[in-house]
């Protein structure tokens, strides 16, 4: 057995999962497992290590198994580098109904990037995802945590322009 | 109870059990993959889909529990559509490569799919394709032939007790994995063979070595720890091609350790011996059997009985041990052992050491304390047992040893100490029981000691108190033993021994000791020679059974070199080694494991007898047989014996009808150590036949057995640093070894596996050791 | 007069409607204080949502006060076995039906009643501790939420010995991260303690055996948001603002071709032309193709058909489908029925959990037979595969998403059969 420690989770990130940590029965830490992923993921830049994975998993006495369980499992979890904007389009039904092509089409034409890459600097990545539960504003994408709705070509260059 | 219907016949029924456990009972064919009875419930392969009346839809056999007036059809319309759609869906991604898979034959897939699968696909999709992975020596895997039945998954988690494998991604995604590069390491890891119903998971070792339907069975019991579980072995051409566990619900029920199921691999090592050879001249030479008994009764009838010594292995059968002890014996010598990994030696009688409980009754515990156990390596199985107390009767653990274990279950007290300490704890928790005892006037009781006590001291409460194996190595068993026991009587809990080897109990009940013969009679008149005193000074002449000085020895070094000084040694053995060609006059090839027949008594106290599944390597004979003629040819008398059955027979008479006496014993406290020594066998080296099985050399186990260990402290104060090379020295012999920094182990302690040839220019002294910078 | 819920929407031209005080304003947590001071029986309770006909507002449509029914001892002895063990209600707020995007709304416009409902349900259940699901992609809902959580704490409304009646009531958010799958309840609770979110087999029933093996009740946002006022009102209140069996009103989000989309609370039974109506009709002049009711989930109807239907769970069960989570997806005449179908089938190849075999081997087989037949290599016999597959899945499953998989492909090929035979005859797309 690898004794793997949680030493790569920052002071920061360990009190935001220690937070965490107290929403659950004190003999039920694995309940934090989704929350200390992001949270390691979000000091990452986005994006999981297998060592953050093994850091996680030592920080709440889980088996690095059990914990790439999870890590693997729920789509908000990446395990390659993303941009520092990581755009989430949404391609379902009601998106699809007002447009979603035309918005992924234009985003890949001014981001010079096909989805599921990441710009060279860095700055942008684009993410083709399931329905975000914004049906009534269609179309529209998430770039980290905010969401962009009844979006235009125009719009979207709009937000472009105010990330660059 | 529950009246319920199934396919039109009224059955009576236990009420909630599950629809599946009702057919299975009755012998009413449900096609399953992801159900097993010994794991929990998926419900997820959905292949048991049954018609239950009134039900909206299909419901799955294995999860249903059935309710008084249920109507079940299994073979309906509606049941067979949802079966049959069920195995289209598995086929359609399955590679079907059925030629080239090692489960060909004794595939659940490929049976279920005769009953219910089409001749001809509708999928012409592109099949999916899973990327295989290196899980370790035990375990080959072909990922894309994977079900998804999670079978391998739960039993890491249910019974491994370590989370291993899991599933990964999810949909169509969804894989069975490891972390990252991650092997499988459990000591029951090769039960997921078993477990997977189609060839993701197949036995590494006899991979692509034999089909199924070119193998025969036969029934055997397994040759190591002393659980003695149940297995069958899987012969092609009188080779045993592979083992699997025969299921046997009081002891191993459906499982079997990865060393009883690999160490066949050693039947057919390099260094088999096939043929008798004496060494004439200086010269070996392979002669035929009766020049060789000839040859070793001659020898033998020159030596006078005092100087006479035999030494076997407790791996040997009941019947072998007994007709050892019956000819040294006949030729007037009480100089035999089977104790070679002993050292203290102090105890005058001996018992045989039983569980005196069922391994079932151990799953019922309440509270257990564990002295000087490693159950989860040495004795996977009855771990096991112990794990279920403590994961469904919430069982408190308590363990003292001398090595910290990892475990696979939560342990409530446990101390690590080094041995003078174990002496002076048990006493501790001894006094705590019972303070008026004048003999533990000056043992002063600590908090930790008091707060054990007191959890051993529960009404009504299953309390059982277990001596581990590991005690047999240190200088302080006697003392140990007799606390236990102790500790035992006072919290009126059942006082168990688990012993070590297969035929541990056995040798004993057999008569293999200097000072009792057969049953633990004492023996009139002198008493023997021990092994160690037979190993530290040479007689004149040795008969090994089964024994390997250098690695079976915890006396390692001094063992060879006083068998070298011997004038005349008779080594009954399965291999010829270089050390053996060193030190033997006379080597007569015997049978082993598979090959023979004869019995085990495990610490179940269960007599095992097995016959010979095949036919002995060359011309090597059964051992009984060898030891017979030998002592015709020695003119020792009652040897008439003409199947391996009138020896048991002779044996369990003298057994039933005599009873033990047993000494009390005392305890001494001890004093400590500058450096204490531990050693134990290796866990894949404890014996010839497991150290010769290559796959179990390669885990993960086998080489966290290396090297010579001490904690990160003990280190520091002899300024030495892990992977350093370090020799160990004793007056009587050394090595150099890496240095292992080992967390496990107490202050001051400095621990070294036998069984193995780095180790074995060892010689155990329980005086001093040192450890220097190599 | 209207509910709880719909109130938000009063409240949503002021500004910050989702604060303590502008939910105080209104008459907040008046209700859940009353409850507690006059300790009213949960029993008492539990007939009054009987009585509104309240039924989960997240798809399944049970009837919500039998579900908290469950929770409570069947008699003395079972009272007495139940003393001191811990209950949980769950709320449901991982919203990814496609198509919906109600419970988002209140979580940002009304969090408060949510709490007051879920405390109202933790007293009626016997629950000292709620869990609020939120999926992980709403940020800024959860946020919102958990200000409200803090701003209850603050006024003695959470926690401990609650306004000095004895009762206690902790909650707390859970953020998924990405799983329609949690949206099915026992997945949800997998998910809460740090699993995979994986439905478990049922029987044991949450009721029974729910989060951390304790007996737990699961329902929606919005059912929960409107048990306040039904409370407040009557059971009597609430059931005739709907209609017998489909009581109250609902939010239903309208979504797609029309001019207006938006989410509307109308009462049940509300016609559903009018409800078109309310949304500006179809867009940019054009004809009404087809509408899913309740969500991608829900079987596709025609035009003609859902016109003639009214807007609850028995006038569109009579209609050939079901209300769903309310989720109204409007098709106008340019839509490309396969295009659309295979998009969702995609949705659920992408979503499924992968442990029943039907499911995960199912779905990928019907979302790689509809991306052939999109990319012209479709066959003629493909049609009856599809079909055929999605029955092979159809109730075979653990939980309902193998037969929300299935019943789109089979209504969608069902209802626009001609279109799908053109485009395996021709490669292409008959529309557009």
């Amino acid at each position: 057995m690898t004794h793997k420690t949680s030493s790569l989770i920052s002071d920061e990130s360990k009190a935001d999962i220690d937070r965490w940590l107290q929403k659950y029965p004190a003999d039920k830490k694995q309940s934090a497992v989704m929350a200390a992923l992001r949270i390691v993921q979000d000091q990452n830049g986005g994006w999981l290590t297998p060592a953050l994975i093994e850091a996680v998993a030592a920080y709440l006495d889980m088996e690095p198994i059990a914990v790439y369980e999870v890590a693997s499992f729920y789509s908000m979890y990446e395990h390659k580098p993303v941009g520092k904007h990581h755009i989430k389009v949404c391609t379902n039904i009601s998106c699809l109904l007002r447009g979603s092509d035309a918005v992924m089409a234009h985003l890949e034409k001014q981001l010079g990037i096909k989805k599921g890459q990441v710009t060279e600097d860095g700055l942008f990545s684009i993410k083709e995802v399931e329905c975000l539960g914004a049906c009534v504003n269609a179309p529209m994408m998430q770039i980290g945590r905010d969401y962009h709705e009844d979006l235009s070509p125009e719009k979207i260059d709009e937000i472009l322009a105010r990330l660059k | 109870m529950a009246r319920i219907e199934i396919d039109g016949k009224t059955y009576e029924v236990e009420a909630g059990k599950t629809l599946i456990e009702i057919t299975d009972a009755h012998g009413i064919e449900i096609p399953r993959f992801c159900y097993h009875k010994k794991l929990s419930v998926a419900a997820s392969c959905r292949m048991c889909l049954v018609d239950v009346a009134n039900a909206p839809k299909p419901l799955p056999a294995c999860a249903t529990p059935v309710w008084d007036g249920m109507k079940i059809q299994t073979r309906s319309p509606r049941a067979i559509n949802a079966q049959k759609a069920v195995m289209e869906f598995l086929l359609i991604n399955h590679p079907l490569d059925c030629p080239i898979c090692d489960q060909g034959g004794e595939c659940e897939l490929q049976d279920v799919a005769v009953a219910y699968g089409k001749d001809r696909t509708r999928f012409i999709e592109e099949k999916r394709i899973v990327i295989d992975k290196n899980i370790g020596a035990l375990i080959s895997t072909a990922f894309t032939r994977c079900i998804h039945c999670t079978r391998c998954v739960r039993f890491g988690e249910e019974i491994a007790g370590v989370k291993e494998l899991g599933a990964t991604q999810r949909g169509d995604h969804m894989r069975i994995d490891t972390y990252m590069t991650d092997t499988v390491n459990s000591e029951l890891s090769g039960n997921v063979i078993d477990l997977c119903p189609v060839g993701a998971l197949t036995a590494k070792p006899s991979r692509f070595a034999a089909r199924p339907w070119e193998l025969h069975t036969a029934h055997g019991i397994a040759p190591h720890d002393a659980f003695g579980s149940h297995l069958e072995f899987h012969i092609r051409r009188n080779q045993v091609m592979r083992v699997v566990p025969r299921e046997n619900v009081a002891l191993n029920e459906v499982w079997l350790s990865d060393r009883d199921r690999f160490s066949y691999q050693g039947l057919y090592a390099q260094d088999r011996l096939t043929a008798p050879m004496i060494k004439k001249d200086g010269q070996w030479q392979t002669v035929d059997w009766e020049s060789a008994l000839l040859f070793a009764a001659e020898g033998l009838k020159k030596i006078p009985a005092k100087q006479l010594g035999g030494l076997a292995s407790a791996t040997a059968t009941v019947e072998e041990l007994y007709l050892l002890q019956k000819l040294l014996r006949g030729l007037g010598s009480n100089n035999i052992d089977h104790r070679l990994q002993q050292v203290d030696f102090s105890e005058k009688t001996t018992k045989a050491p039983f569980l005196n409980q069922r391994p079932a009754d151990l799953a019922q515990a309440d509270v257990v304390l564990l002295v000087c156990a490693n159950l989860r390596k040495q004795q996977p199985l009855l771990n096991h047992r112990l794990r279920q107390a403590v994961l469904h009767n919430h069982a408190e653990v308590i363990r003292i040893n001398v090595y910290d274990y990892p475990q696979n279950f939560p342990v409530s007290h446990n101390l690590t100490v080094a041995p003078h300490q174990l002496v002076a704890t048990l006493a501790g928790i001894a006094k705590a029981l019972d303070e008026a005892q004048p003999a533990f006037k000056n043992i002063e009781i600590s908090e930790q000691q008091r707060a054990i006590a007191a959890c051993l001291q529960k009404n009504n409460k299953k309390i059982k108190v277990l001596l581990g194996e590991a005690a047999d190595n240190l200088p302080q068993l006697a003392s140990i033993r007799t606390l236990t026991a102790l500790i035992a009587k006072l919290t009126f809990a059942t006082f168990s021994e688990t012993g070590r080897y297969a035929n541990s109990a056995g040798a004993i009940l057999a008569g293999a000791l200097p000072q009792q013969t057969l049953a633990g009679q004492a023996i009139s008149g002198e008493t023997g020679l021990n092994a160690q005193q037979m190993l530290s000074q040479s007689l004149q002449a040795y008969v090994l059974l089964g024994f390997e000085p250098e690695l079976d020895s915890i006396m390692g070094a001094t063992a060879l070199q006083t068998l070298q000084n011997a004038p005349f040694v008779v080594a009954i053995n399965g291999f010829c080694t270089e050390a053996m060609q060193g030190y033997a006059n006379v080597l007569l090839p015997m049978a082993l494991f598979a090959e023979t027949s004869g019995t085990y008594v495990n610490n179940s106290g269960d007599w095992q007898r097995f016959t010979a599944a095949v036919a002995p390597v060359g011309s090597a004979r059964p051992a009984w047989k060898i030891l017979r003629v030998l002592a015709n040819l020695l003119d020792v008398h009652d040897f008439a014996y003409t199947a391996s059955d009138e020896i048991l027979n002779e044996v369990k008479m003298l057994c039933e009808t005599s009873a033990q006496t047993v000494e009390d014993s005392t305890w001494v406290l001890s004093a400590p150590q500058a450096l204490c020594y531990l050693t134990e066998p290796a866990i894949y080296a404890g014996d010839a036949l497991v150290r010769r099985a290559t796959a179990l050399q390669a885990t993960a186990d086998a080489q966290a057995c290396h090297g010579a260990h001490v904690n990160q402290r003990t280190a520091d104060k002899l300024r030495l640093s892990a992977g350093q090379q370090v020799k160990l020295s004793q007056n009587g012999g050394s090595a150099i070894l890496p240095l292992v920094i080992d967390a496990a182990l107490a202050d001051d302690c400095v621990l070294v596996y036998t069984g193995l040839a780095e180790s074995a220019g060892l010689a155990h002294d329980v005086g001093t050791i040192d450890l220097t910078a190599a | 007069m209207a509910n709880q819920v719909c109130f938000k929407f009063k409240q949503h031209n002021q500004a910050e409607s989702w604060t303590l005080a502008a939910y105080q304003a209104l008459g907040g947590y008046k209700v859940i204080k009353k409850i507690l001071n006059e300790k009213i029986a949960p029993e008492t309770l539990i007939a009054e949502l009987k009585t509104s006909a309240l039924r989960g507002r997240g798809g399944a449509g049970f009837s919500t006060g039998l579900k908290w029914s469950f929770m409570l001892p069947r008699d003395e002895a079972a009272r007495e076995r139940m003393k001191g063990v811990q209950k949980y209600i769950v709320c449901n707020s991982d919203e990814g039906e496609p198509g919906t995007c109600k419970d988002r709304d209140i979580l940002r416009y009304n969090p408060h009643a949510l709490i007051e409902g879920m405390m109202i349900a933790g007293y009626t259940i016997g629950a000292s501790k709620g869990y609020n699901y939120i999926r992980g992609e709403f940020w800024q809902p959860y946020q919102r939420f958990e200000t409200a959580i803090a701003e209850a704490y603050k006024a003695g409304l959470l926690g401990e010995n609650i306004l000095n009646t004895g009762f206690d009531f902790d909650l707390y958010t859970h953020l998924g991260a990405g799983a329609y799958i949690c949206g099915e309840e026992t997945a949800l609770l997998e998910s809460i303690e740090g699993k995979k979110g994986q439905p478990r087999f049922k029987p044991p029933f949450p009721a029974s055996y729910g989060l951390y093996g304790q007996p737990t009740t699961i329902n929606n946002t919005e059912t929960l948001s409107s048990v306040p006022s039904i409370l407040a009102n009557s059971g009597e209140w609430f059931l005739n603002l709907g209609k017998p069996n489909n009581g109250g009103e609902k939010l239903f989000s309208v979504s797609g071709h029309v001019e207006r989309p938006a989410n509307y609370e109308i009462p049940m039974g509300t016609p559903f032309a009018d409800l078109l109506n309310m949304a500006g009709g179809v867009w940019q002049g054009r004809k009404l193709k087809a509408v899913i009711p309740g969500g991608s989930s829900t079987p596709v109807l025609k035009a003609e058909i859902a016109m003639k239907m009214n807007m609850d769970y028995d006038s569109i069960a009579a209609a050939g489908s079901m209300l769903g989570a309310g989720s109204v997806i409007i098709m106008d005449d340019s839509t490309d029925m396969v295009k659309t179908l295979a998009r969702l089938a995609h949705f659920y190849y992408d979503e499924s959990c992968g442990q029943c075999t039907p499911c995960r081997e199912g779905t990928g087989w019907l979302t790689r037979i509809l991306h052939r037949i999109l990319h012209g290599e479709g066959r003629p016999e493909d049609l009856e595969l599809l079909d055929n597959v999605s029955n092979q899945i159809m109730g075979n499953t653990i939980c309902a998403l193998g037969d929300a998989a299935a019943m789109p492909v089979i209504s969608f090929i069902k209802n626009f059969r001609e279109e799908f035979q053109y485009y395996i005859e021709h490669g292409r797309s008959m529309v557009g």
